[in-house]
C-alpha cells in the first residue's frame, strides 16, 4: 500500500486535516464537521453493501440501535462516558446486524431491500409504540458524557466529540479501504458480478454477505452513537425510513464506488442543510432534493466519479 | 371483547382496508410494469387529500353535494400533473440504468413534494368532511355507523379492483400494457410505445393514489407526514401480497386492516407495528409474497 498512495487517498487526507484544523478557526464548524464525520461511518456500511450489488432501505435500524444504547444507559442505569458509549453501540448494532444479517442474506435486490426496511420498520413502530421505555417520540435525551473520566465543558466538548470522531471515521475509512482490498472485500464485489461463479469457486456468498452486512451493521451503530451523543438525543425518527433513504442518498450523492464517497457525500449532504436551513428554513428538503435529482442524472457516479469522468472510455463496457 | 366492538372492528377493518387498497395496489401497478418501487407514491397520497381540500373547501358553499366531484376531479389533477412529470423528466431518462438510481430519484421526488406540501398548505391540521356528512348513518348489527366508511369506500375499492382487472384482461388497452410487462422487447418490435405505456400506466398509478387521499380526506385529518406514513404501509401491503399481484393486493389489504382494527380495540400501543410485523413474517417465508409467483433467482 505504501508508496501509491491514490489521489483519492489523498483527497481523503486532506478532507480529514481540513475537518481536524478548520473547527479551531470556526467554533461553529466543531458540531457540524463532526455530524459530516459520524455520519460519513454510516454512510461507510451503505457503501460496503452497494458493492456487493445490494441496497439497504432500512440501515437507519442500527443507526437507531447505536444512539438508543447510548440513551437507555443514561436513562437507566446513569453516568457514561463516550468510549463506553462506543462500546455499547458497537456491540448491541453488532449483534442486532448479525441476527438480522442472518435472515437477510438469503435475498437479493429488491428482497433483500424489502425486508430490511421491514425490519426496519418494526423496530422504529417498538421504539415509537413501547412509551413507558423509550420516551415515545419524544425520545431519550442523552446527557454529555465524560471521556475517560473527565468532564467537559459544552464548549470543549464539542472538540473533544469531534476529534472521537475524527479518529474513528480515519480508522473506519482505512479499514474498509482495507477490507475491500483484501480477498473478502473482492468477493463481496464479486456478488454483484457474478455471483454464480463465486459459488462455484467453492466460497459461500451467504457467508461473504453476512460479513460485509455485519460490518455495515457496526458502522451504522458507531455512527449512530455518535450522532445521539453530538445532537444529545436519541429518538426513533433516527430508525424512520426516510433517515435510511437519507444514507442511501449520502451514498449515491457522493459516490458508492469508492469509500472516500461516503465523506464527499456527507459533507455535502450537511453542508447544504446548515447553511439551506440557516437562510431558507423551509425550503432544505426541496434544495436537497434538487441536488439528488441533478446527481442522479447527471452525474450517477457521484460527486467523487465526477473527476473520473474523462477516464471512462479506458474502462470499457460491461 | 364483545359483538359491539368486534363489530366495529371489523367496519374499521374494512373502511381503512379500502384506502390502504386504493394506494397500494396503484404502487403494485407501477412496480408490476415499470419494475419501479415509487417512493414518492405516498406524496400522490398526500397530495391527492390536500387538492381535494382545497377543491371541497372551495365548492362546499356553492352545494354540498359538489364535493364529491371536487375529490374525483383533485386525483386525477394530482395523477396526471406530478405523476406524469415524475415519469416524463425524471424515470424516463433511467430506464435500463441501475434500479438503486431509479429507486432514489423517486426518493428525490418525495423530499420535494414533502417539502412543497409544507410550503402550500402550511403543518397545521385541515378538515374537511362535508362528503361524510352528506350520507345518512347506517346500522350494522346494531352499531351506528356512516354509510360513507362502510358503504362508499369499500364499493370504490370493489369497483376498482373489478375495473382494473377487466381492463387489464379484457381491453386492448390493457392487452398492451400486459404486452410490454412480459416481453418489453418483443412488444416493442410488434409496434407497442413502450414509453407512452408506462407513462400512461405511472399516470394511472399515480391517481389511484391520490384517489386514496382524496377519499381518505373525509375520515381524518390531514397532517404533514401522513405521506411518509402511507408509502411504508402501502408498501407492506403490496410486498406482503406480492408486487405487482392486483387480487393479492386486495386480499392483503383486507387482511392487515382488519388485523389492525382488531389489535387498535385490543392493544392500541402495537398498531403500527401489525404490519411491518406480517411483512416480516411473510418476507421470510416467501420472499416473493403471499401471492407472488415464485421468481427465478441466481442461485
Amino acid at each position: 500500500m505504501a508508496g501509491r498512495f491514490k489521489p483519492i487517498t489523498m483527497a481523503a487526507v486532506v478532507f480529514f486535516l481540513v475537518a481536524a484544523v478548520a473547527p479551531l478557526f470556526v467554533p461553529s464548524w466543531a458540531t457540524l464537521f463532526a455530524l459530516i464525520l459520524a455520519k460519513s461511518i454510516v454512510v461507510l456500511g451503505i457503501i460496503l453493501l452497494l458493492q456487493a450489488g445490494q441496497v439497504s432501505f432500512g440501515h437507519a435500524m442500527f443507526f437507531v440501535t447505536g444512539a438508543y444504547s447510548a440513551a437507555f444507559w443514561g436513562k437507566y442505569v446513569g453516568g457514561g462516558d463516550i468510549v463506553l458509549y462506543l462500546v455499547l453501540g458497537a456491540v448491541s448494532s453488532t449483534v442486532f446486524g448479525l441476527i438480522v444479517g442472518l435472515f437477510v442474506v438469503r435475498y437479493r435486490e429488491i428482497f433483500f431491500g424489502m425486508l430490511n426496511l421491514a425490519f426496519s420498520m418494526v423496530l422504529w413502530s417498538l421504539l415509537e409504540k413501547m412509551f413507558h421505555y423509550t420516551n415515545g417520540a419524544d425520545g431519550i435525551r442523552v446527557a454529555r458524557p465524560g471521556l475517560l473520566g473527565l468532564a467537559f465543558t459544552p464548549e470543549t466538548f464539542q472538540y473533544v466529540i469531534l476529534y472521537v470522531s475524527l479518529l474513528i471515521a480515519i480508522a473506519a475509512f482505512f479499514g474498509v479501504q482495507r477490507y475491500l482490498d483484501s480477498p473478502l472485500g473482492h468477493m463481496l464485489r464479486a456478488i454483484k458480478s457474478n455471483e454464480t461463479r463465486l459459488e462455484y469457486l467453492g466460497t459461500s456468498a451467504r457467508r461473504v454477505l453476512l460479513v460485509g452486512y455485519v460490518i455495515s451493521a457496526f458502522l451504522g451503530g458507531i455512527g449512530g452513537t455518535l450522532v445521539a451523543i453530538i445532537q444529545q438525543i436519541a429518538t426513533p425518527e433516527f430508525g424512520y425510513w426516510t433517515k435510511s433513504g437519507e444514507f442511501v442518498f449520502i451514498a449515491i450523492l457522493g459516490g458508492g464506488a469508492h469509500a472516500f464517497g461516503a465523506f464527499a457525500g456527507a459533507a455535502m449532504f450537511e453542508v447544504v442543510r446548515f447553511y439551506a436551513a440557516a437562510q431558507l428554513a423551509n425550503a432544505w428538503q426541496l434544495i436537497l432534493g434538487v441536488v439528488l435529482i441533478v446527481i442522479i442524472l447527471y452525474a450517477p457516479n457521484g460527486l467523487i466519479g465526477l473527476r473520473q469522468r474523462d477516464n471512462r472510455s479506458k474502462e470499457g463496457g460491461h | 371483547m364483545n359483538s359491539t366492538l368486534a363489530t366495529l372492528a371489523v367496519l374499521d377493518g374494512i373502511s381503512y382496508a379500502a384506502l390502504v387498497f386504493l394506494v397500494s395496489v396503484g404502487l403494485s401497478l407501477i412496480f408490476g410494469v415499470l419494475r419501479v418501487v415509487n417512493v414518492a407514491h405516498g406524496s400522490f397520497y398526500a397530495f391527492g387529500a390536500y387538492l381535494a381540500a382545497t377543491f371541497s373547501l372551495a365548492v362546499a358553499p356553492l352545494s354540498p353535494w359538489l364535493t364529491y366531484p371536487a375529490l374525483v376531479a383533485a386525483s386525477i389533477v394530482i395523477g396526471v400533473v406530478c405523476g406524469g412529470l415524475i415519469e416524463r423528466f425524471l424515470l424516463r431518462p433511467l430506464y435500463g440504468r441501475d434500479d438503486v438510481l431509479q429507486l432514489l430519484i423517486t426518493f428525490a421526488a418525495f423530499m420535494i413534494m414533502d417539502n412543497l406540501q409544507r410550503l402550500i398548505w402550511g403543518v397545521q391540521p385541515i378538515f374537511a368532511n362535508e362528503p361524510l356528512k352528506l350520507l345518512p348513518n347506517i346500522s350494522v348489527f346494531g352499531v351506528n355507523y356512516t354509510s360513507y366508511q362502510v358503504l362508499l369506500l369499500p364499493c370504490v375499492a370493489l369497483l376498482t379492483l373489478i375495473g382494473l382487472r377487466y381492463f387489464l384482461r379484457r381491453t386492448l388497452a390493457g392487452a398492451v400494457i400486459m404486452a410490454v410487462t412480459e416481453d418489453r422487447e418483443a412488444a416493442t418490435a410488434i409496434g407497442i410505445d413502450a414509453k407512452r405505456v408506462y407513462f400512461v400506466t405511472f399516470i394511472i398509478g399515480a391517481s389511484f393514489a391520490a384517489l386514496g387521499g382524496a377519499l381518505a380526506l373525509p375520515t381524518t385529518s390531514l397532517v404533514p407526514g401522513m405521506g411518509a406514513d402511507m408509502i411504508v404501509l402501502s408498501f407492506a401491503v403490496a410486498a406482503t401480497a406480492g408486487l405487482g399481484q392486483i387480487e393479492g393486493t386486495a386480499v392483503t389489504a383486507l387482511m392487515i386492516g382488519l388485523a389492525r382494527a382488531f389489535i387498535i380495540y385490543t392493544q392500541p400501543e402495537f398498531e403500527v407495528l401489525v404490519p411491518y410485523l406480517l411483512m416480516v413474517l411473510v418476507l421470510l417465508v416467501r420472499p416473493f409474497g403471499l401471492f407472488g409467483a415464485t421468481q427465478l433467482r441466481k442461485i
